[in-house]
């Protein structure tokens, strides 16, 4: 029993090592200057440029135009991450409610219907959905950047599962006490579904914080740019003679990890509970 | 309050799948009806069309002398009590209770005095401000009934609300829903499989089978008087014993056995004759009696079932456990105590003992003919 635990241990160790010693190589390398990153590689230990790293990273402006901050690419990515994860949690509920609690004829084939497109991921459907938004005139806003990816299959068939799994009984006590389908939907349906919501949000707030291909397609303007294109773009700014800001770059890159991060800590109880547990 | 009108109701579903069959049932203001049955014959259905669950097919359903079949059911003023009680999670006892008076929009001070009262009525004032799933079962329970009382609804709709709890609490709850019901003294429909149930609740059960009326009655009426062997076996535990037998002439045999009824029988031939477990008894030394051959005996304490045979037909007979029990028993009945059923339609056939009746069986001699 010993011998198995601490085996246990030594693969639980080493697991945490291979997950987190990259993300602490980035985080120290980026406490050092650019040209001691270019002469002796990733580093181990604490460098003394923390703080002006960081600070130039957040408020410096740079860019092709000289105009795009950290700060505002943080912020950027934020109203990305949580504009696509509400968005897709009212559309996919909304959607969800319609296909469980209402009979309309051929529910059942549209459902399929509209779930097999959504099964499609969005680079099938780029080219027509980037014409659709230049047609509407909506590159370089936030719409174009949120809404053409706010269908989501996946959100969609959770929250029709769980609609299922409610008892009948909730909906009939409820019709008798007076409540019609808009207030049964607020008052009982969208209660019961928190910790479902907590679940997707999480979910797809990290799908969002991540995307690099949507963006990069309708922001041309820096200052929609995102934190995901942002990295990108500081390596490819310097070129020539000049040492690539790697310090930047890493710093960027933690950065841009940290939302996610805490989101998921923030949620992560109602997240379990989401996934796991039926709370009726 | 108000009575309610069940006139003509059927249902049928999608696919000609007929589950009620024009169903006729009046209710007096104030009354307590039971609808009971098997499961499938339909009962829950008639139950949720007046609730308005479920579209009526044809026929029409009155609360109050007033039509409700296309009314919403917000609006025909009917509480409903849910065997899963259907207490909505997320919300404490109080919110569970004052949610149908908030939607309907009644004032602040109203409600809090109709949950108050509810409350105390139904003892749960302590867990107002829970969460329904830190109750027990028979607390739910109560919560939803109390969810139903606040409303002061014109009828209360049980749709097997004990079914659920465990035994014991069964028990408990029954009477407090009886209880309940005669102090508020609302019209109440309820509906149950269990006919112990149904007995002890109901001022008139509706026993059901196939989507049909069976027999409407008091309980003991519909105990003492089954209307077809349905009913028979159906109300009551043990179910009345049902075995084939001939009448011919007064006489009556039971296999081997014949018995003189007296002048009046209701027919002649083949009949299906039905006994209660308890009306039979062991016949006295020197008295004569049905030959009973024991097969196993369910011992229940206050009284014993004994489970026989007599000739090829199965018997239950219900003793006191002290009378000494040997392999093969004499069993005498009351012939006041006879059912006879048609053999064919199950239909009870209405029949008075004659005044002076024989108390046992006398002597097996087979009349020609009457061998069964």
């Amino acid at each position: 029993m010993h011998r198995i635990k601490f085996l246990d241990h030594v693969v639980l160790l080493a697991g945490v090592f291979i997950m987190v010693a990259p993300v602490v190589i980035a985080f120290m390398t980026s406490t050092h200057e650019a040209a001691d990153i270019h002469r002796n590689g990733l580093s181990l230990t604490w460098g003394d440029h923390f703080v002006a790293t960081y600070d130039k990273v957040l408020t410096n402006e740079g860019g092709f135009t000289g105009k795009i901050t950290g700060a505002r690419m943080i912020m950027n990515s934020m109203i990305l991450g949580i504009g696509f994860a509400a968005g897709k949690i009212v559309l996919s509920m909304l959607a969800a409610y319609a296909i469980v609690y209402f009979r309309f004829r051929l529910g059942t084939l549209l459902f399929w219907m509209i779930f097999t497109t959504l099964l499609l991921p969005l680079e099938v459907r780029i080219v027509p959905s980037y014409a659709v938004m230049t047609g509407l005139g909506l590159t370089n806003t936030y719409t174009g950047l949120i809404v053409p990816l706010l269908a989501s299959a996946t959100g969609t068939f959770f929250f029709r599962q769980f609609f299922k799994s409610v008892p009948e009984e909730l909906l009939e006590a409820a019709r008798i006490d007076g409540a019609g389908p808009f207030k049964f939907f607020i008052d009982v349906l969208v209660p019961l579904s928190r910790t479902m919501m907590a679940a997707i949000f999480i979910i797809m707030f990290v799908y969002g914080w991540n995307q690099y291909l949507w963006p990069t397609l309708m922001t041309t303007d820096e200052s929609f740019f995102t934190l995901v294109r942002g990295i990108k773009q500081i390596l490819l700014v310097w070129v020539g003679s000049n040492i690539p800001d790697y310090n930047e770059a890493f710093a960027l890159a933690i950065l841009a990890m940290l939302p996610p991060v805490m989101i998921v800590m923030i949620f992560q109880r109602w997240f379990i509970k989401g996934l796991t547990e039926s709370d009726k | 309050m108000a009575s309610i009108g069940i006139n003509g109701v059927s249902k049928v579903y999608q696919g000609g799948v007929s589950a009620v069959n024009s169903v006729s049932i009046d209710i007096a203001d104030g009354e307590f009806i039971v609808l009971v049955g098997p499961s499938g014959c339909g009962k829950s259905t008639l139950l949720r069309m007046v609730a308005g669950l479920e579209t009526i097919t044809s026929g029409n359903v009155t609360i109050g002398g007033r039509v409700i079949n296309d009314v919403d059911p917000a609006d025909r003023d009917v509480a409903m009590v849910f065997q899963n009680y259907a207490l909505y999670p997320h919300m404490t006892v109080y919110q569970n209770l004052a949610y149908g008076l908030k939607n309907r929009r009644t004032p602040k001070a109203e409600i809090d005095a109709r949950v108050a009262e509810a409350a105390r009525m139904l003892e749960i004032g302590q867990y107002l401000e829970r969460k329904p799933r830190a109750l027990s079962g028979g607390q739910r329970q109560r919560v939803a009934m109390g969810r139903a009382i606040v409303r002061k609804p014109s009828a209360f709709l049980f749709d097997e609300p004990l079914s659920n709890l465990d035994a014991k609490l069964r028990v408990s709850m029954r009477g407090e829903i009886k209880r309940l019901q005669r102090r508020v003294g609302t019209t109440s429909i309820y509906v149950t499989h269990d006919q112990l149930e149904a007995m002890t609740l109901a001022d008139r059960l509706v026993v059901l089978s196939g989507g049909k009326i069976e027999q409407i009655g008091r309980p003991l009426d519909v105990y003492h008087k089954p209307a077809s062997t349905f009913v028979a076996s159906f109300i009551g535990s043990p179910a009345m014993n049902l075995v084939k037998a001939e009448l011919h002439g007064s006489k009556l045999a039971i296999g081997p056995a014949i018995v003189d009824l007296g002048s009046s029988v209701p027919t002649q031939g083949a009949v299906t004759l039905g006994i209660r477990a308890e009306d039979l008894h062991v016949t006295m030394p020197g008295e004569d009696g049905l030959p009973f051959r024991v097969d196993y005996v369910e011992e229940l304490g206050s009284q014993r079932l004994v489970h026989g045979m007599v000739g090829d037909q199965v018997l239950t007979v219900a003793l006191s456990p002290e009378i000494e029990l040997s392999e093969a028993l004499s069993l005498g009945v009351s012939p006041s105590r006879l059912h006879f059923f048609d053999v064919e339609q199950g239909t009870r056939l209405n029949w008075t003992a004659a005044a002076c009746p024989p108390s046992a069986f006398p002597p097996a001699t087979p009349v020609a003919g009457a061998v069964l």
